[in-house]
């Protein structure tokens, strides 16, 4: 049995509106825990930040990617793993001049699938997990990134779009045998 | 063909996980007369077959019982000296076993971090440039195979040298560990793993492999 026979009748794929409506019911509950929108981000973020840091050995697991010495290589790899955890595409763009900052761009953004956000809270940022994730997920193999929003279709955008600023190797983390 | 024993060891280089899966028990009983022909001498608290080779009992092994009645370190259960026993022409013929004694927690923790500086120092002394660790270490009687994942968490088998597809296993237990280490929300990063759902999964892997024996798992 190959591993690509094992992946197609994968018994751990679980229904994505299950998957969208439990983190809609986690914002929900954290709207009321917090009140203050900016602390729900923030809360987001880290939450998203701790997957990330499990996900990744997950996802190195599965997928079997190697290491990589460039952005670009990240940036192909961070497609993949869309594909794999939220069943989209994303397309990769608005590369910076320097190569050091690039867009993930998601035409429907599975986690919002059921959502308007009502008008008190027109500053959150409903996703903001995914930036966490991978945050988390590239510091654990020693790549110190930025992830941000500056587009979302709750707000009237076209396109969900995720910034990505890659700031340091984490040369000390480095494990002695992959430098 | 047999999988001996598993150590995952963190990034830190700490031990998080070990499992001993199949080793083989050596022990040897044997009635002695006056005076005995083996000799002993005390060695870490234990004693300890010095010289004299004979009827499996070999050189290394440790006296487990004096007469069905276990030493713990150099005293018998009753609280006697074993040495001040076995001295005296008295007590014999007397029974004796030996047995190589299996590792103590300290001393698998200690041996396990012995081992991160001997994969850092691998890739030192390669001749090569972007030479990885040590992966596979072979001796007479056991092979292991060592796999780092990228993000520096070790995965050792220790195994007979006839085992095959331990590429193979070590892949699967990193999937185990991603699993059911990770995925657990009450266990924490860089900590031993307590996980039973873990245990059960990796017992079952190990023993596929075993029998199986062969790349496909």
């Amino acid at each position: 049995m190959s591993r690509q026979s094992m992946r197609a009748n994968d018994p751990k794929k679980v229904s994505g509106e299950l998957f969208t409506l439990t983190y809609g019911s986690l914002v929900a509950q954290l709207l009321k825990d917090y009140e203050n929108v900016d602390d729900v981000n923030r809360q987001l973020e880290r939450m998203g930040y701790n997957i990330g840091m499990r996900l990744i050995e997950d996802f190195l697991a599965r997928a079997n990617p190697g290491r990589c010495y460039d952005l670009r290589d990240t940036a192909d790899k961070i497609q993949q793993a869309f594909k794999l955890y939220l069943g989209v595409s994303p397309s990769i763009g608005s590369w910076s001049p320097g190569g050091d900052e690039f867009s993930v761009v998601l035409e429907t953004n599975p986690m919002a699938e059921f959502v308007e956000l009502p008008d008190h809270c027109l500053g959150l940022r409903y996703s903001n997990i995914m930036a966490g994730v991978i945050r988390g997920a590239c510091e654990m193999v020693q790549l110190e990134v930025m992830a941000w929003f500056i587009a979302d279709q709750l707000k009237g955008d076209n396109v969900t779009e995720i910034r990505v600023k890659f700031v340091k190797r984490l040369e000390d983390a480095i494990p002695a045998g992959e430098d | 063909m047999t999988v001996h024993s598993l150590y995952i060891l963190s990034k830190s280089g700490g031990l998080i996980y070990q499992h001993d899966h199949n080793i083989p028990t050596v022990e040897h009983e044997k009635t002695f007369s006056y005076p005995l022909e083996v000799k002993l001498e005390v060695q870490n608290r234990n004693i300890v077959v010095s010289y004299g080779q004979r009827d499996g009992i070999k050189v290394g092994h440790t006296l487990m019982a004096v007469n069905g009645m276990k030493v713990t370190g150099q005293q018998l259960e009753d609280g006697r000296d074993a040495m001040l026993v076995l001295a005296d022409e008295a007590n014999y013929p007397i029974n004796l076993k030996f047995a190589r004694p299996r590792l103590t927690t300290n001393e698998k923790i200690f041996q396990a971090s012995m081992f991160y500086p001997l994969y850092a120092l691998a890739c030192q002394l390669s001749p090569e440039q972007r030479s990885s660790g040590i992966e596979i270490l072979e001796a007479d009687n056991f092979r292991m195979n060592c796999f780092q994942t990228l993000t520096g968490v070790k995965f050792m088998v220790i195994s007979d040298v006839k085992q095959t597809g331990i590429d193979n296993l070590l892949h699967r237990v990193y999937e185990i560990y991603s699993d059911f280490a990770l995925k657990n929300p009450f266990y924490s990063l860089e900590m031993p793993i307590r996980c039973e759902l873990f245990d059960e999964h990796l017992k079952s892997a190990l023993e596929q492999a075993e029998r199986l024996g062969i790349s496909n798992i």
